[in-house]
């Protein structure tokens, strides 16, 4: 008889099929993408487009408006980005980033051509085919416009199939407007923009406060059958998105037609490290997009 | 399953021959307290009588063996703006635990639940998992133990075989294929009759020498109920947000990744970190907002992890009674007391 045990190697027993979330290999698994290019936003945030290289890899990348990806520059660090651009382009997407340490202030730095590595995606995302028929309510605060766009991407290339669309947006000052560029368009395709500043310079011409202000003005145009047949995302800070949902809740929309998006520490984005939890949730896997009800269900979630 | 018994010199036959050839990981004293009682540790043993095998509690678990402190879970070689990533699970070959106590081996089967069988299995864990061979063995009841209030005071799986010692013998529960044919190196015969009423009697008397119980009933519930109840902020008070209860738990597996890249440029490697709970930075994002800035509420988060959302996510508890934590604690935060103020329990 012997004594020796024999050593199993687990990628040996891996599936034949790829599965994302069952094959072991898919842990630490990294598609390997080039920033193809940078746009300057603004002073704190530049638009990233990133393509996957291989492109049947980049094929099989698909997503739902509102779930994220794990962005890696090696040897610098890895972070949860919300995917910003449209569902329609696989393996090619756009994160908007603003600067915060380490990672991101190193992203501000490099050239296109630099290859990254992307995880994901990962979590929930809005469920924009439940809200089709509906009118939508798409409301950011800051840097939770970067998520919200994807969304917005979504509702223009099937404008047909929603009512009524207002987005409404609202930043610290008008220098930290994002996107500026695309209102226009935005417009053109049958949606209301309405944008309201805090701190307004001498050349603003818009409204000045908070958001909240804008959605006095614009729940006082709108008649009861419209709050019956509305769907919210409302993406930004917690405190603004408590007050936002509370007055849409007031309005009568219930808690499960409004969707926000938390945003914790995330060192995995697959329910391992922990460090996303809310209360007892993970927030990579049951969010970051949960419904409202949900939230408030939530311990500790604002 | 499949019962022996194995006489005591036996034991020291079946070491050999497994020690000959793989590593072996088991209880070993590695210093004595200030009172001069021995403290053990798990460490790799090639000599049998340096095992302990009428060891108390180690004061760390064994977990650096499946889930080290720190490992690397890539490493990068770095060309201008481009890079290949090496992925490496860390592990060449199989270790062989020689006497692991009922309550280290439910924190395995925990750990499975999570680690192996929920979405995204972590093959840095699995790989290490699945190249164990475990021993268990019995253990008296220490006064820091209350692993029979959590349920995991008897192992009914996740070792390939377990021994009771019953003076001269051991009694043997023979999980695996692999435990049985390492089995035929060595003598042991079928428990008779008298052998199982003693091994019954012993399993009984063990029962009766818990001194600690902790109150599980509904627990998950009254955690919610109390969220906000000041016991937390008491606890919290006394906490030194140290996050020596989580190095020391068998079940605590939260962590960090950090990248770091060589002087060179050249290379880089992505690092996993063991991590606590209770430091103060566990949840802290960009723009400097900590979502769980107060020693409280971290303390509060780490038996709300344990008894409530592991409970809400698996039907159990991810904490086995094991004493540890508390035992650890410079403040002398126990589980059983903590749980008890919550429950509104005079202490
Ligand atoms: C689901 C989700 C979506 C996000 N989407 C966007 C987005 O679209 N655009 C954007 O600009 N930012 C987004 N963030 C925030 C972004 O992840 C952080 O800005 C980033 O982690 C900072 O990394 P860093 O290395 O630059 O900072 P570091 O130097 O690592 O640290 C700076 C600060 O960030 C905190 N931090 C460190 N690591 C993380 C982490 N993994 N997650 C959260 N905070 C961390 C630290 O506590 C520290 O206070 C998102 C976060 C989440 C959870
Ligand atoms: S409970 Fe005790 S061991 Fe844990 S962090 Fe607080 S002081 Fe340290
Ligand atoms: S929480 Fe404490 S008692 Fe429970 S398993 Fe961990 S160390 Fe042991
Ligand atoms: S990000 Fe690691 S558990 Fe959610």
């Amino acid at each position: 008889m012997n004594g020796k045990l024999e050593f199993i190697d687990i990628l040996r027993e891996k599936e034949k099929k790829y599965n994302r979330q069952h094959d072991f290999n898919a842990f630490e698994f990294t598609y390997k993408a080039e920033i193809t290019t940078i746009h300057k936003l603004t002073q704190m945030e530049n638009l990233y487009r990133v393509r996957i290289i291989d492109p049947e890899q980049g094929k099989q990348f698909s997503f739902q408006p509102g779930q994220f990806v794990m962005l890696e520059l090696p040897g610098i660090g890895e972070a949860p980005f919300s995917i910003s651009s449209s569902p329609l382009r696989h393996g090619d997407i756009e994160l908007c980033i603003r600067k915060a340490g380490n990672l991101t202030n190193f992203l501000s730095r490099v050239e296109r051509g630099t290859r990254v590595g992307l995880r994901g995606p990962f979590g929930t995302g809005f469920p924009m085919e439940k809200m089709e028929g509906q009118n939508i309510l798409l409301i950011a605060g800051g840097l939770g416009l970067a998520p919200l766009r994807s969304a917005i991407a979504y509702v223009q290339a099937n404008r047909s199939r929603f009512n009524t669309v207002d987005i409404i947006y609202g930043t610290k000052d008008p220098s930290q407007l994002l996107f500026a560029y695309q209102y226009d368009v935005w417009r053109a395709d049958d949606i209301t923009l309405s944008i309201i500043v805090e701190e307004p310079d001498t050349a603003w011409k818009g409204p000045a406060g908070l958001i909240t202000k804008i959605l006095e003005d614009l729940f006082r145009k709108k008649d009861k059958t419209f709050f019956k047949n509305t769907y919210a995302i409302v993406c930004g800070p917690p405190v603004m998105f408590k007050f936002v949902c509370t007055m849409l809740s007031q309005k009568d929309i219930p808690m499960q037609k409004m969707f926000v998006s938390l945003e914790r520490r995330m060192h995995c984005g697959m329910g391992k490290c922990c460090r996303c939890n809310v209360g007892s949730t993970y927030t990579c896997l049951k969010g970051p997009v949960f419904d409202y009800w949900t939230v408030m269900n939530l311990k500790e979630a604002i | 399953m499949i019962f022996k018994v194995i006489k005591k010199e036996e034991l020291k036959h079946l070491f050999d021959v497994l020690a000959a050839e793989n590593r072996v990981v088991g209880p070993v004293e590695a210093g004595r307290d200030s009172n001069g009682r021995p403290i053990y540790a798990f460490d790799q043993v090639s000599d049998f009588n340096n095992i302990c095998l009428d060891y108390t509690t180690t004061k760390i678990s064994a977990k650096r063996y499946f889930l080290p402190y720190q490992e690397d879970l890539a490493g990068f070689r770095i060309d201008g703006k481009d890079w290949h990533k090496k992925i490496n699970y860390n592990i060449e070959s199989p270790y062989i635990f020689f006497g692991l106590h009922a309550c280290d081996i439910n924190a395995l089967n925990k750990l499975d639940k999570v680690l192996l069988g929920s979405v995204y299995p972590m093959p840095y864990y699995a790989a290490k998992r699945k190249n164990m061979f475990i021993i268990g063995l019995d253990c008296i009841p220490q006064p820091y133990c209350f692993c029979r209030s959590m349920g995991a005071d008897t192992a009914l799986h996740g070792f390939d075989m377990f021994l009771t010692d019953m003076g001269g013998q051991y009694f043997a529960e023979i999980l695996s294929d692999t435990a049985f044919n390492f089995l035929k190196n060595i003598k042991t015969a079928e428990p008779a009759y008298a052998d199982r009423m003693r091994y019954i009697k012993i399993i009984a008397e063990k029962k009766r020498k818990f001194t600690v119980r902790v109150d599980t009933t509904d627990l998950a519930n009254i955690l919610d109920m109390e969220f906000q109840s000041d016991v937390w902020k008491q606890w919290g008070e006394k906490c030194l947000a140290c996050g020596t209860c989580s190095q020391v738990c068998p079940t605590c597996y939260c962590y960090g990744v950090e990248e770091t890249v060589n002087i060179n440029f050249h290379e880089a490697k992505k690092t996993k970190m063991l991590y606590s709970c209770n430091l103060i930075d566990f949840a802290q994002v960009a723009g400097g907002h900590n979502f769980r800035l107060k020693r409280d509420a971290r303390l509060k988060y780490r038996y709300y992890h344990k008894h409530r959302g592991f409970v809400e996510a698996y039907e159990e508890s991810l904490c086995v009674g094991c004493g540890r934590c508390g035992e650890a604690c410079l403040a002398e935060i126990t589980v059983p007391a903590v749980i008890s103020s919550v429950r509104g329990e005079e202490s």
